[in-house]
């Protein structure tokens, strides 16, 4: 066992029993643990307590609307792929209270929520969804407003990433480049062997977290094993998503007909913006007292595919399907980039795998440019 | 044990989202369903920090109701009372419209980009404006009026559905002696009207406009500024020299909540005045 903590850069190997330690080590300073657990025949992210509570022995089968859990015969912790929940439910949380009022006589007073918002460490964040986050900061806290809310989450996480083993038929971050190898800034990123983890330690706090787990410095052959399992992940995503020529592809194409025959397949339902990692669209309500005496404002997740999301006096401006349909996509694949720099997908496959329907934007967007204008 | 190091600091940052309270100091009927709400801020703090720059809009935040994006109308000069013409559309506009002097409102703002006040100096100024989009143009004339000379002809062509539907009828002849050329006209008239019958673009017919220094700024329903933008441009005015205030749903206001998007715009950010050729290829797409 080596002394001490190793350094930043550095790569490690540690027994899958000393994640836990890890995990004791987090807690201890404060982390509130977030991981993935089995719940409902899903791979959920959760509170988790420790290394009992982790997927051990599970892995998926994703498909265009389909998702199912089996058992495995090499009993693995990160042997799956990413699931309907993803990190921003506690980055930007779906309900937030943003304030409450007391009225009396027609005048009122104001008082901002109180934050409990914990120090959140996070348990294995994939490729995909790291660069996911990076995405929503720049949604958040990249423009001239800054959303305190998420600021105050986002700053105080700690980031134990995984280099996944495993793609899913739904997967596609190598075309995008987001993955599977895990790039970004992340405390520590792991890698799972049969028999150990390897580790590698991205900042000073993921090297704290190191302390007291036997971890030694992996050899030449360990970081081999575990560039070839990150290989293996790569060799098995199939699915595409073409970027050239993005944004102008989908601007020139506001008309194409192919439009239409996607709106005639998608119910409307919201799920892919739901299980999307970057989506960021929220809506308020609004609730009084029966004495209307007091009121709060509530901010919750909404979905451009609600009809009532582009309400104006009058109508609303996104009556068809197929608008709805062209918006989300149009945001997602051109003008994301106008806005924010980037693409608003990360290629973690959620909103092909949860479509009740199936409907694979990949597709979409190639049958998009089969046909499109010249 | 304790490891050696700590949880950061979580800093405390102002949130956009909190309104601060405004009282309504005066409410003026315009016209039939429109009123404008005078608010001042309660903190007078606040109040002397408050500025706002012609087309910009507040968020007027009414407890148990809802929020909704309202242009400021009133003098820009003016800063510490601020008009709101509001049409009783909605919930939270039908909840205001019961409101008495003295109520309080939460406001937030200003938002938004402003007309170009700076570009239209020295240039010909066509504002064209359709039933309560005269609203977000109104600082616009009022900002004109106190520095007159600092512009060339200046004309205003409005049209409101009907006679009852018109704002700021009162203003006219005092906008008229301020050497504006006012051109009114309605959809459909009444047994007392006597003035123009037709839809507000045909109003361009009545003008010479210069192209080469002519500025054109308009707000109204976008079917109207789509006609108005053709009569512009039929008469040779650059795209980059017409502005237009366009209206999506808003929720934040800060450009988190998605809702005002326009494709790559966010009509919040930079809109709601817009240079039309930075949105022409989006401007009047079916259902966009």
């Amino acid at each position: 066992m080596a002394a001490g903590l190793p350094r930043v850069s550095a790569s490690v190997v540690v027994p899958k029993a000393s994640l836990q330690k890890v995990f004791d080590n987090l807690r201890a300073s404060g982390f509130t643990l977030v991981g993935p657990t089995v719940r409902e025949g899903t791979v959920v992210l959760e509170e988790i307590a420790g290394l009992e509570d982790l997927p051990l022995g599970w892995t998926d089968t994703q498909e265009p609307g389909s998702y199912r859990l089996q058992r495995t015969r090499q009993p693995e912790y990160f042997g799956f792929a990413v699931g309907p929940h993803s990190w921003k439910s506690f980055l930007h949380p779906p309900r937030l209270k943003l304030f409450s009022v007391e009225k009396n006589n027609g005048d009122w007073t104001l008082r901002a929520a109180e934050e409990h918002a914990p120090a959140y460490a996070f348990i294995g964040v994939r490729a995909c969804d790291l660069h996911a986050i990076e995405v929503q900061d720049r949604v958040f806290m990249g423009g001239e407003f800054r959303d305190p809310h998420y600021a105050r989450r986002r700053e105080q996480i700690f980031v134990l990433a995984v280099n996944c083993g495993k793609a899913s038929a739904t997967c596609f971050c190598a075309s995008l480049k987001t993955g599977p190898k895990v790039r970004g800034a992340f405390d520590l990123a792991l890698t799972e062997l049969p028999e150990v983890f390897v580790i590698e330690v991205g900042s000073e706090v993921g090297s704290e977290a190191l302390r007291d787990t036997s971890w030694e410095s992996a050899t030449a052959f360990d970081l081999g094993r575990a560039a070839q399992a990150v290989q293996r992940a790569e060799r098995q995503i199939e699915r595409q998503l073409r970027t050239d020529d993005l944004p102008k592809v989908l601007y020139d194409n506001l008309d194409h007909p192919h439009w239409d025959q996607v709106a005639a397949r998608c119910l409307s339902c919201a799920n892919c913006t739901q299980v999307c990692p970057t989506c960021f669209c929220t809506t308020v309500e609004d609730a009084s007292n029966l004495k209307g005496t007091a009121a709060e404002r509530t901010r919750v997740w909404d979905s451009c595919f609600v009809l009532d999301f582009s309400h104006v006096h009058g109508g609303n401006m996104r009556p068809s399907i197929r608008a709805r349909y062209r918006q989300w996509l149009t945001h997602k694949l051109a003008s994301w980039l106008d806005q924010f720099g980037t693409l608003g997908c990360v290629g973690c496959g959620r909103c092909i795998t949860w479509c009740p329907v199936g409907i694979d934007l990949t597709e979409e967007m190639e049958a998009l440019r089969e046909k499109a204008t010249p | 044990m304790s490891l050696a190091f700590s949880m950061p600091e979580p800093r405390m940052v102002h949130d956009p989202m909190l309104p601060e309270r405004a009282v309504i100091e005066a409410i003026k009927p315009e016209a039939y369903g429109i009123s404008t709400f005078f608010l001042r801020l309660a903190d007078p703090a606040e109040a002397a920090a408050y500025a706002f720059l012609p087309g910009q809009f507040n968020m007027l935040y009414l407890p148990g109701a809802g929020e909704i994006a309202i242009s400021v109308s009133s003098d820009p000069g003016e800063p510490r009372l601020l008009g709101h013409t509001v049409r009783y559309a909605g919930n939270v506009t039908r909840t205001l419209g019961r409101l008495k002097v003295g109520h309080g409102v939460g406001l937030r703002g200003p938002f938004g980009n402003p007309w170009p006040m700076g570009e239209a100096a020295g240039k010909d100024l066509v504002i064209v404006a359709g039933g309560i989009g005269l609203a977000p143009l109104r600082p616009v004339i009022l900002s004109v009026l106190r520095r007159r000379d600092a512009y060339g002809r200046v004309v205003l062509l409005y049209g409101a559905r009907t006679p009852a539907d018109l704002l700021y009828t009162d203003e006219f002849a005092r906008w008229q002696e301020g050497n504006i050329d006012v051109h009114v006209t309605v959809d459909l008239g009444d047994e007392r009207w006597k003035g123009l019958v037709g839809v507000v673009p045909q109003l361009f017919y009545r003008i010479r406009v210069d192209p080469k220094r002519t500025l054109i700024m308009t707000c109204g329903p976008e079917i109207m500024m789509r006609f108005v933008i053709y009569e512009a441009l039929a008469r040779r005015i650059a795209k980059e020299s017409i502005y237009l205030s366009m209206e999506r749903n808003m929720k934040c206001a800060v450009g988190f909540c998605g809702h005002c998007q326009f494709g790559p715009t966010f009509i919040c950010k930079q809109g709601p005045v817009l240079k039309y050729s930075s949105i022409e290829p989006f401007f009047g797409k079916e259902d966009f």
